[in-house]
């Protein structure tokens, strides 16, 4: 080994807390480096790599087989712009009955012999494919509600009739939502026996598909290729994607910013511990130089002896980034239907060289300044901060009237401001990312409340929508008008169930309204608990026929704001409304319109509600009220579940993920502030000895090192939980902005007084935490050990 | 004759593998006595030293000091007992160049829990006895070596130890300086104050101690006590 060498290798040896904390370091910003950036990766456009894997349908059609034969059907694959087809595969509708004979809601069933195919290569998540008669694959996004389907269920057909059972075998995924369940096609020419299929299915991928103007223009060339009105009904992928992306633009902003603020530590704890390796190195690399190391060999000793402990980080956090992000990605593949393994080969290397990048560059500018001084000042600088450093600190702590180990360790930080200033940026990075963190969390847990808060749901529809209507979901669909269970008697038996807390029943249809182009989804509301269901972002909500409640897509869309009359056209109809509040409201991409049901009565006599939600009163259980009210409405023909109040998974994955980040960025805080504490200590060893000669305690040496770490660790906790709270809302609005939604106040003002104040001491707990150790260490020294360190 | 102030039976203190640095050592001081210890480089003498004052243990043998059997100390206990009888005064001084002179002199007190205000009357009254009050706003840096070796025999007599231990006190001073601090030293034994001082200077052992300890390879060589001058 080189002479260079065993200066580095006794080097990294000799400080071994320096060592071990740049290995830490390294290790955890790596790893939350690499972890950050894979899912950026994987959230970047998660649909359309999603319906790239999956060759997904650009255009999923639908053909009446009174109007059109099979052969006929394939031949529209010789249509201008057609790439590719999957198809023709027979549909139809099914209803079945769950535990205890309930009906299900009914389902679209597709006659597919394969998951595999040209287009929509459906992916199986579990089980296997249907092979055999009686044998059925669900979609994972099916629109049961309740608790997840397992493989080997057994459901009785209720519809069509005279069926016998079949057994779900497989859960699959398919990014273009072709069905709700796919069968063998012999299972579904039994399914609709002499009925025959209600439809035929034909998936097509389009040489260009990336505008409206292109799918139509596709759309319209198939429709000429069967006779005229066999194509009843095609859906856009675009329609579809438009749906998705609107959840997958809330990870970017929120990637983004943890992966600055892990980024912008990192860079801060190396550059503070190397440059303490190389300050509390300066005597002796004095002394190198003395012996004929040139000013390029120190450099080299100290960027070295900086890298081995990088480098092993480097590789440790690699490994650790991956193992992480696997789990992760397994969430975010079952939202979006992607099949990420997790491991992104370039962003490992990246992540790896940038973090070694960074070390050198920093180690580099810290040993060059040493490199330069003069071996002769190099030994003559010592350890000990020079005289002059906070004397006027030390001099105004002594006469605060606090025990003086107490007042003396107050005027350590002001010995080495610059020190200590990373120091207070380490701790105020590690407190906001917490108070970012929590408010984050807190915030996304209201917005989902807010969807879920119903306790019982009550379908009280006759039929379904048919297949690709912009998913599951009580939608109307190209197979016509709906015939509903009687309204008024789901009312009676709602309130007529003992426990019945409040009802809200949603109708649902579509409206124009002047200069938007397409028609708007509107909910027509009756009941007691309205307000329950939406949070309001301004003015106020419904109390009567002619008001309506939007959400800011709509007014932007519409150029209106509160208080504006507008006129909705339903059915021919003119009604003229007035905005009375702005909601926050994300269904149909937040232009849904909210009324009251009696607002659209003279436009269409026969609306009524084909759902309902029912909350419960407190003390009440949802199960027992709900399998009361299902055997009350069974005559009526409607069923009622308990609402799974289960976590959304995209919430799931951001709590996580927010959980696991910060906890990474807090141990990074506090092996910064251990390591600056280590570095003080150090430096301070022969003046301990001092104060220990002359009779200070352990426990008052103890009480001096902690309170060297109060004043930054209050000062960061304080900047931190301001950052912290800035950064949650630039994170929320950048969330709310890129769905094009303003979040109301409810939702964004999370943080009171008390849990500012938490967080603010939460830097102070950061700061303490990394300071035992070393306070340890510094009341466990001997006296005379610490005299006569130099 | 009054008892003992200091008493070593039969001290021992080897460290690691290397040869002991005190061999079964026994010494008694009585009050009001000044003691210079003498020998060449690795005699001992520090770690005596060391050992009297709380700062290092015996491996074999007791050190009782007032009564304090301080071979038996912990931690806590040794920097208490250090605070209440003994008062140090090191070769370059030790004084906290962050701290003013007072600061400096009103640790001890203030570690041992007086207010700020009575340490403030006790140093004063001290520095302004040592003949360094004029600088007591002053930091260490900017006073001469003499001076500073005054502060630091004022922080020393802060707590009015029963036993003012010196290690080379003129060691990093020169001529004049040094002749300053042996004469502050004679007159702190003049009233009465107990000094046990290590030292190679046989001029200030002969003009401050009453009496000589010869140490050589960690046992006592010659114990001589002079004629009242």
């Amino acid at each position: 080994m080189s002479t260079l060498g065993r200066v580095v290798r006794a080097g990294a040896g000799r400080h071994r807390v320096q060592t071990v904390v740049i290995t830490m370091v390294v290790l955890i910003a790596v790893t939350s480096a690499v972890l950050g950036g894979s899912l950026l990766v994987a959230s970047r456009a998660p649909f359309d790599r999603a319906f790239g894997q999956q060759q997904g349908a650009h255009l999923t059609a639908r053909f009446d087989p009174a109007k059109v034969t099979t052969a006929q059907v394939t031949a529209s694959a010789g249509a201008a712009g057609i790439d590719a087809v999957a198809g023709p595969f027979p549909v139809t509708q099914i209803s079945v009955l769950g535990p205890g004979g309930r009906p299900r809601p009914p389902m679209t069933v597709v006659g597919r012999s394969a998951a595999g195919g040209p287009v929509d290569q459906v992916t199986l998540t579990a089980g296997r494919w249907a092979t055999a008669p009686g044998e059925l694959v669900l979609a994972e996004d099916s629109r049961f509600r309740g608790p997840p389907i397992k493989i080997g269920t057994v459901w009785t057909v209720a519809d069509p009739p005279g069926n016998s059972d079949v057994t779900v075998v497989g859960i699959a995924r398919s990014v273009s939502r072709t069905a709700d369940a796919w069968v063998t096609p012999e299972q579904l020419t039994t399914l609709t026996g002499d009925r025959g299929p209600a439809g035929y299915q034909m998936l097509y991928r389009l040489t260009a598909a990336d505008t409206t103007a292109q799918v139509d223009a596709a759309r319209t060339a198939i429709a000429a290729t069967v006779p005229a009105g066999a194509l009843t009904g095609a859906v856009s992928w675009l329609a579809t994607r438009q749906n998705a992306v609107g959840q997958a633009a809330l990870l970017v902003p929120f990637l983004i910013a943890f992966g600055v603020l892990g980024v912008v530590m990192a860079v801060l704890i190396i550059g503070n511990v190397i440059a303490g390796a190389v300050s509390t190195g300066t005597r002796r690399i004095g002394i190198l130089k003395a012996l004929g190391f040139t000013p390029a060999q120190v450099v080299r000793a100290y960027v070295g002896q900086a890298l081995i402990p990088a480098a092993a980080g480097t590789v440790l956090g690699v490994v650790a980034g991956n193992l992480l992000t696997v789990p992760v990605l397994a969430q975010t593949n079952r939202l979006y239907g992607t099949s990420d393994n997790g491991v992104t080969p370039w962003v490992d290397a990246v992540v790896a060289g940038g973090a070694l990048a960074v070390v050198t560059l920093t180690a580099w500018a810290a040993a060059a300044r040493a490199g330069r001084l003069r071996s002769v000042d190099a030994i003559a600088v010592g350890r000990t901060p020079r005289p002059g450093r906070g004397q006027w600190a030390a001099r105004w702590t002594g006469r605060i009237p606090v025990p003086r180990p107490l007042s003396l360790g107050l005027a350590h930080p002001f010995a080495r401001p610059l020190r200590s200033a990373g120091i207070v940026a380490a701790i105020a990075f590690g407190t906001a990312a917490v108070t970012f963190a929590v408010g984050l969390a807190t915030s996304l847990s209201l917005i989902q409340e807010a969807e879920d808060l119903a306790d019982v749901h009550i379908d009280a529809r006759m039929e379904a929508s048919g297949p690709g209507a912009g998913g599951p979901g009580p939608q109307p669909g190209p197979d016509g008008p709906r015939a509903l269970r009687d309204p008024a008697g789901i009312v009676a038996a709602i309130t007529a169930q003992a426990g019945t807390g409040g009802y809200l029943g949603q109708a649902r249809t579509e409206v124009t309204v002047a200069g938007i182009t397409d028609p708007l989804s509107t909910v027509a509301l009756t009941g007691t608990d309205g307000a329950r269901y939406y949070r309001m972002v301004s003015g106020s909500w419904l109390s009567g026929p002619g008001q309506i409640v939007v959400s800011t897509p709509f007014l932007t869309a519409a150029g209106k704001k509160v208080g504006d009359t507008v006129v909705l056209t339903d059915h021919g109809t003119d009604v003229t409304v007035r905005i009375v509040g702005e909601a926050f409201n994300t269904d149909d991409r937040g232009l849904q319109i909210l009324t009251d049901l009696a607002t659209l009565r003279a436009a269409e006599p026969d609306l009524a509600p084909e759902n309902f939600l029912v909350s419960v009163r407190p003390g009440t259980d949802a199960a027992v009220y709900a399998s009361g009210l299902d055997t009350a409405l069974r005559s009526l023909g409607a069923t009622a579940l308990p609402v799974e109040h289960g976590t959304d998974e995209l919430v799931l994955i951001i709590d996580t993920l927010t959980a696991l980040l910060s906890l990474l960025l807090v141990i990074v805080a506090g092996l910064g502030v251990l390591n600056v504490v280590v570095l003080e200590t150090r430096e301070r060893v022969h003046d301990l000895g001092v104060h220990k000669a002359l009779g200070m305690t352990p426990r008052q040496t103890t009480t001096m090192v902690i309170s060297s770490v109060l004043v930054t660790g209050v000062l960061g906790g304080v900047i931190g939980a301001a950052v912290g709270v800035a950064v949650q809302r630039a994170v929320l609005s950048a969330m709310g902005g890129s769905a094009g939604f303003t979040l109301p106040a409810a939702i964004v003002d999370v943080y009171g007084p008390t849990e500012l104040l938490l967080f603010g001491l939460g830097g102070l707990v950061i700061a303490v935490g990394g300071a035992l150790l070393p306070a340890g260490w510094a009341a466990g020294t001997r006296t005379v050990t610490a005299l006569r360190t130099e | 004759m009054s008892a003992p102030l200091i008493e070593l039976r039969d001290v021992t203190r080897r460290y690691d593998d290397g040869p002991p640095a005190l061999r079964e050592l026994s010494l008694t001081v009585r009050p009001g006595e000044s003691v210079a210890i003498l020998g060449p480089s690795g005699s001992g003498k520090s770690t005596l030293l060391n050992l009297i004052a709380g700062l290092d243990r015996p491996s074999t043998g007791t050190v009782t000091v007032d009564g304090v059997a301080v071979d038996r100390l912990g931690e806590a206990a040794s920097a208490r007992y250090r605070r209440a009888r003994i008062g140090l005064v090191f070769q370059f001084f030790n004084l906290l160049d962050d701290l003013t002179v007072a600061d400096n002199v009103m640790l001890p007190a203030q570690l041992a829990g007086m207010t700020r205000t009575a340490a403030q009357r006790r140093a004063t009254e001290l520095l302004t006895v040592l003949g360094v009050d004029r600088h007591a706003a002053a930091y260490p840096g900017r006073l001469s070596g003499g001076e500073r070796q005054r502060v630091a025999v004022a922080r020393a007599l802060m707590n009015r130890p029963a036993l003012l231990l010196a290690d080379e006190p003129t060691g990093a001073l020169d001529t004049a300086a040094g002749e300053e601090v042996q004469r502050l030293l004679t007159e702190l034994h003049a009233d009465g104050q107990t000094i046990v001082l290590v030292t190679h200077d046989l001029a200030l052992a002969g003009n401050c101690a009453t009496r000589t300890v010869q140490l050589r390879d960690g046992r006592v060589a010659a114990d001589t006590t002079a004629t009242v001058r």
